[in-house]
């Protein structure tokens, strides 16, 4: 699945996108953020308070609890201030 | 009721004049039209900055901002609706955003207008990165933004 980060959810981690495949074990946002903090230090970082961390997958807000079966992009950004 | 909202996000400025006179063009029913922009402040705090860096995550910006609006249309009768984001880097004065409701009356383009910038506020994924004297940062989320984007909830 196709992974994005925006703002200094993607400073931290040093790239704005790319493709992950975690294992089946990993079923929902929250397990998600916690095997991509596995990855290294820049992702620990960008992931260190998960509650922050707001997530979309398909380009609609979910929850953390949210599965990510079936997902094709799934994003990870800091909450949002537009307007 | 069949009236598609307006919606763009774009690099460069809008014609406030413009899009307010485009709603009510060739028609007789509309009774209010009520217009926010929101525009760069030169201070952040009590930090002077030299401008804002707005972020965005194309394609769910349009997605959010066009589910907000279909609620919008579905809570209030609006006869036209237009919602302008800018991203980009945004000069202090410059507008940012802009949202126009158009109505029989104006209570419900009041409402509508401030039920949409709240939930812009919250959901729209923007992100905004103050440039200043001491750096670049992100400007964080403000937790009286949720609390007026909650009050709109139905219970």
């Amino acid at each position: 699945m196709k992974v994005k980060y925006f703002a200094w959810v993607r400073e931290r981690i040093g790239k704005a996108e790319e493709t992950v495949e975690p294992p089946a074990s990993v079923r929902t946002v929250d397990e998600l953020i916690a095997w991509l903090s596995n990855r290294g230090d820049a992702y620990a970082h960008a992931f260190e308070k998960p509650k922050v961390i707001r997530a979309a997958i398909d380009h609609a807000h979910v929850k953390p609890d949210a599965a990510i079966a079936g997902a094709r992009e799934i994003a990870f950004f800091p909450p949002m201030t537009g307007g | 009721m069949g009236m598609a909202a307006t919606i763009r996000i774009q690099e460069a400025d809008f014609d406030i004049a413009r899009e307010i006179a485009a709603l009510g063009q060739g028609r007789t029913d509309v009774g209010a039209v009520v217009s926010f922009t929101g525009i760069c402040r030169g201070t952040e705090g009590s930090e002077p900055i030299a401008a804002l860096t707005l972020e965005h995550y194309p394609g769910m910006a349009e997605a959010e901002i066009k589910r907000h609006a279909d609620e919008a249309m579905a809570r209030w009768p609006l006869q036209g609706l237009t919602i302008i984001h800018r991203f980009g880097r945004i000069a202090p004065g410059e507008n940012i955003v802009l949202v126009v409701t158009a109505s029989s009356h104006r209570q419900a383009a009041f409402e509508a207008a401030e039920f949409l910038m709240d939930y812009l506020k919250t959901n729209a994924p923007f992100w905004k990165q103050e440039e200043s004297a001491r750096g670049n940062s992100w400007i964080e989320a403000r937790d009286h933004d949720d609390v007026a984007a909650a009050r709109w909830t139905k219970s």
